[in-house]
């Protein structure tokens, strides 16, 4: 038991320990469940930096690995992170204690509560962890569990259609992925994803295991058209629920297609980049323009969401070193704004028990330090350069404009109409007179708020001048993978990534050109 | 013929089934001599010599055909025997509470279910058509009764007389289908109609055949369309007479299924083989849709149990090892997660008796925290949702048929798991999601413990049981090939 071989497990495994004690505490003393929830997700965090801190960003490959057989021949326990796995973890670590302290007014079966998200959280990090294909999907799989519970137990008036609804959508697209996952396992012989990473499947082959794939991780991610489930969701779960589900559970689908997908279907993804293409453009202008019409906070950041994880999809299957570095810092900073803006609307739903925009207005005068936080957030949102919601956009833009121009130049309108959603919502809520009576006695942020929102306020700009810690980290594995792909779909790998090179240099702006700059520097090592 | 049997440790391999005769007959003796006040007893007794058995069973050394071809213990045998007879011994622990309302406190209750579970027994290590019916027979005449024994209860002698009519109907059937067999390859040794067979080749009497058996025992393990009767009887007979249908004759019946196929059948897989994939898909998706009108939780969990034998199905049709070792998972697994819910379903009484339909169970999440979150991982599991043990058994399952290229019949499976998730789901929507009505009464201890232990397993599967029992299974499927 070294710290190398036993760091992910612990980290992995460590929340559901957590819970297992729970499980065995009485459900009357609540405030020690809160505490031992809590130092339970703070240690986790501290050693996910911990993990962080001790990953070598220059190596391509696998870091931290153990392998060995477990069931049968089929599964086994692997685990290992990778420059593109290392970050979710990091993030889901960040986010779960401010979930914690988020639901600390939560009063109704507390215990079940901390428990399923103790559970969600081995869950979670267990997807970025695992090394294997059909733990992956186990892991993939079983966060419907808590989260129909948490939506469905603690969620709002309609949340017994919300839960169903987001259950199947998710499971009917994913159990096609499981047999996917099973012919692989057949043609390769093998669930050791470093294995099937330099397997070569057959191209006919190649365009089925995509399509299945597809099916779960679009409807994850979500894509358009496979979206309907999220505004739902999103708007029937409890604070904390939507924060993770915004906040990581979406980009389990864009992982997925970094870590499958792309790397192992490179024909097919190269066959379908355009359909992908067009359904992401939709997903940016058309969830944009229907988040422009919502009456509902929580309902509108939903949409939105869906168009930033536009961004996402098109920037990976732009398919060079620029798109997948915008999709991998988009998804970070889509992570950390879009929970700090549920948490946001949490602020006052608690204090309000309204979601509805029109209920609000003039919240500047009492609430000012809100009205900071808030706005800090929705400007990340909107993509305003200085934050980190620019770099990701920007990245993945100039991605695509390199593989099409015109998919860059429609994608381009959805930061337009981000522009028109996010400001005018702020401008509804915070700003105007205040002329409801009832907002007249409503207090600015409490120490636990300020406790969660600050420090990811914090991040959103950090990240936003100084963008190195994320680029850095992915920039050996990114590489590696765009090396790979476009060695398969023939494209020479060294133009591929000496273009993303000269474009880096020259077209980020001040805030990320040095930290881009160096991202490619390091040559991929398998190569 | 001279008997192979020359002294009483050349019996060894069949002492299980010894035993448990002899004490099924000790059993019935005292039984009747005891006061009937004091037939707990009995069924303690019984009990304990099922696990006397089944130690017995575990602690068999080696491999042997007896009785000159008649029975057969090998891995496979053993492993489904084990299965059976904890399938048995826990659905007898389930009939010890509150025996008297639910009307099997008779000592006879115990005996019938002793004598059925030594007729699974016979037709687990079944290496002849002849034995092959014999154990079938002995069970089903010993469920016919226990389906009946409430006789003051309309509903139960209903169920009795359904179960027995179509299941003698059933048997017809069988017996009609192992004489064209017997006809058309001149045995009746599962061993030597494969010898027959490779040798002649198949004759359209042969497939007949085949035809008839395999719906025989279709109906045993009642996949659709020979399920008709398992509903009603579900929904009749009493609660722990339902749990101890629900697991051990699935199981044997599987055996049964899998040995004919596997061992006697196997030159001409690919006949029998449409025949188990429609039985598979008609079994998967008609359970699926089923259930979702269903109020009643035991006339649910019929369907639910149609469902699962259609999935497991999914793994013999491979008619692969991988597949044989993929049901014999998926059986291991499928009893552990019935024995959970039915071990709930009898720790939910209000004051108008056990909980009956859905409804009845509405906010069990506040007044039995502990039953409904067992409930609810069941359900979850029943689902095949990870990391639960029941998407281990599918896993299993579908591997195998994927490696035979079925992948229409994966396709539709998969998806009719989807749909059946909505029916599972409903029962913990129900239990957590909706605001309690009943008080329930107090739960009996050993149902406490056996909910902990399948709810342990069914969680913990991934670290505690998968390994050994995929290993178990390996053995056991490696035994017939």
């Amino acid at each position: 038991m070294t710290f190398e071989n036993s760091i992910l497990t612990i980290i992995t495994w460590l929340p559901v320990v957590g819970a297992a004690i729970l499980l065995f505490t009485p459900r009357t003393s609540v405030n020690a469940i809160r505490w031992m929830a809590l130092i339970v997700t703070v240690v986790v965090f501290v050693l996910s930096l911990a993990l962080w801190q001790s990953f070598d960003p220059s190596n391509p490959g696998f870091q931290f690995v153990v392998n060995m057989p477990w069931i049968g021949d089929s599964i086994g326990y692997r685990v290992g992170v990778d420059g593109i796995s290392v970050l979710f973890v990091v993030l889901t670590a960040l986010l779960m204690p401010a979930a914690v302290i988020a639901s600390w007014e939560v009063e109704t079966r507390v215990k079940e509560y901390m428990i399923v998200f103790l559970v969600l959280e081995t869950l979670m990090i267990g997807v970025f962890t695992t090394l294997d294909l059909a733990m992956f999907y186990v892991f993939f799989e079983g966060t419907l569990l808590p989260m129909f519970l948490i939506i469905g137990i603690w969620g709002g008036s309609a949340r017994i259609q919300a839960s169903y609804k987001f259950f199947f959508y998710t499971f009917i697209g994913s159990v096609l992925m499981l047999l996917a996952m099973m012919a692989m396992y057949w043609d390769a012989g093998t669930t050791d994803i470093t294995r099937l990473l330099t397997h070569q499947f057959p191209a006919g082959m190649q365009t089925w295991l995509w399509l299945a794939f597809f099916a779960s991780l679009a409807v994850k991610m979500p894509m358009w058209p496979f979206h309907r489930w999220l505004p739902e969701a999103h708007v029937q779960a409890p604070t904390a629920g939507s924060v993770i589900l915004a906040a990581i559970l979406l980009k389990l689908g864009g992982y997925g297609f970094l870590r499958f997908s792309l790397p192992m279907f490179p024909d097919a993804s190269d066959m379908f980049a355009d359909f992908v293409f067009v359904l992401s453009v939709a997903a940016i202008i058309i969830t944009s323009m229907v988040a422009l019409v919502q009456t509902d906070i929580k309902k509108l950041i939903a949409y939105s969401s869906v168009a930033h994880m536009g961004f996402v999809t098109m920037g990976i299957f732009a398919g060079n070193a620029l798109g997948i570095q915008g999709a991998m810092f988009q998804m970070i900073s889509h992570g950390i704004v879009s929970g700090a803006l549920f948490l946001c609307v949490g602020v006052i739903y608690d204090r309000m028990h309204t979601r509805e925009i029109s209920a609000y207005g003039g919240l500047v005068e009492r609430m000012p330090q809100y009205a900071f936080a808030f706005m800090v957030f929705t400007m990340a949102n909107v993509g305003l350069p200085g934050t980190s919601g620019f770099v990701g956009e920007f990245l993945t833009m100039i991605g695509v404009f390199q593989v099409n121009t015109w998919v860059a130049f429609f994608a381009a309108f959805g930061v337009i109409f981000s522009a028109c959603y996010a400001l005018w919502l702020y401008r509804r809520v915070i700003f105007g007179a205040l002329t409801k009576d009832s907002l007249r006695g409503i207090l600015d942020l409490n120490l636990r708020e300020k406790l969660v929102l600050y420090p990811l306020l914090v991040l959103t700009v950090v990240f936003g001048f100084y963008p190195a810690p994320i680029l850095d980290t992915t920039a050996a594995a990114v590489n590696n993978l765009v090396t790979q792909y476009a060695t398969a779909t023939g494209v020479d790998p060294a133009v591929a990534r000496a273009e993303a090179q000269v474009q880096l240099d020259h077209a980020a702006p001040s805030g990320e050109g040095e930290a881009a700059g160096e991202a490619p520097a390091e040559p991929a090592a398998a190569h | 013929m001279n008997s192979d049997v020359t002294d009483f440790a050349s019996l060894a391999p069949a002492y299980p089934e010894m035993i448990l005769a002899i004490g099924a007959v000790v059993l019935l003796m005292l039984g009747v001599g005891i006061n009937k006040e004091r037939s707990a007893l009995v069924s303690w007794l019984a009990i304990v010599l099922l696990a006397v058995v089944g130690l017995v069973v575990i602690l068999q050394p080696t491999d042997a055909v007896l009785f000159n071809g008649l029975f057969i213990s090998d891995a496979f045998a053993r492993y489904m025997k084990v299965l059976v007879i904890g399938g048995a011994g826990l659905a007898l622990i389930l009939s010890m509470s509150n025996a008297v309302e639910n009307g099997v406190h008779k000592f006879e209750y115990s005996v019938l279910a002793l004598l059925a579970t030594l007729g699974m027994m016979i037709m687990v290590s079944a290496h002849d058509l002849m034995s092959l019916y014999v154990g079938l027979e002995l069970q089903s005449l010993a469920l016919y009764v226990m389906a009946a024994i409430k006789r003051d209860d309309s509903r139960a002698s209903e169920a009795g007389l359904k179960y027995f009519v179509l299941g003698a109907l059933s048997s017809g059937m069988l017996l009609y289908g192992a004489s064209l067999v017997y006809g058309f390859t001149g045995h009746t040794n599962l061993a030597e109609i494969v010898v027959a067979i490779s040798n002649e080749g198949r004759s359209i009497g042969l497939i007949f055949g085949v035809v008839f058996l395999l719906a025989g025992v279709a109906f045993k393990i009642s996949a659709v369309p020979f399920h008709m009767w398992t509903p009603d009887v579900y929904e009749g007979a009493p609660t722990p007479v339902t749990a101890f249908f629900a697991m051990a004759p699935k199981v044997a019946a599987m055996t049964l299924m899998i040995r004919l196929t596997m061992d006697s059948f196997a030159p001409i897989t690919r006949d029998w083989q449409q025949i188990i994939i429609f039985l598979s898909i008609a079994s998967m998706v008609l359970a699926a849709f089923a259930a979702i009108g269903q109020r009643s939780l035991k006339r649910l969990i019929a369907y639910s149990s149609i469902g699962h034998v259609g999935f497991a199905l999914v793994g013999l049709s491979s008619g692969t090892q991988v597949g044989v070792e993929g049901v014999a998972i998926y059986m291991a697994i499928y009893v552990t997660m019935t024995v959970g819910f039915f071990a709930c379903l009898l720790s939910l009484r209000t004051a108008n008796g056990y909980v009956e339909s859905i409804e009845d169970l509405a906010g069990a999440a506040q007044r039995r925290p502990f039953v409904a979150a067992i409930m609810a991982i069941v359900m979850f599991s029943l689902i095949g949702l990870p990391p639960l043990a029941g998407f281990f058994a599918k896993w299993h399952v579908f591997v195998a048929a994927i490696e035979a290229h079925l992948y229409l019949l994966s396709v539709i499976g998969v998806l009719a798991s989807a749909v059946s998730a909505f029916y599972y789901l409903r029962i913990i929507k129900v239990m957590y999601f909706d605001e309690p009505m009943h008080e329930f009464a107090a739960v009996p201890a050993e149902l406490n413990v056996i909910m902990a232990v399948s709810g342990f397993l069914v969680v913990a599967y991934y670290f505690v049981v998968g390994s050994p029992l995929a290993n178990l299974a390996h053995t056991a499927a490696g035994s017939l090939f």
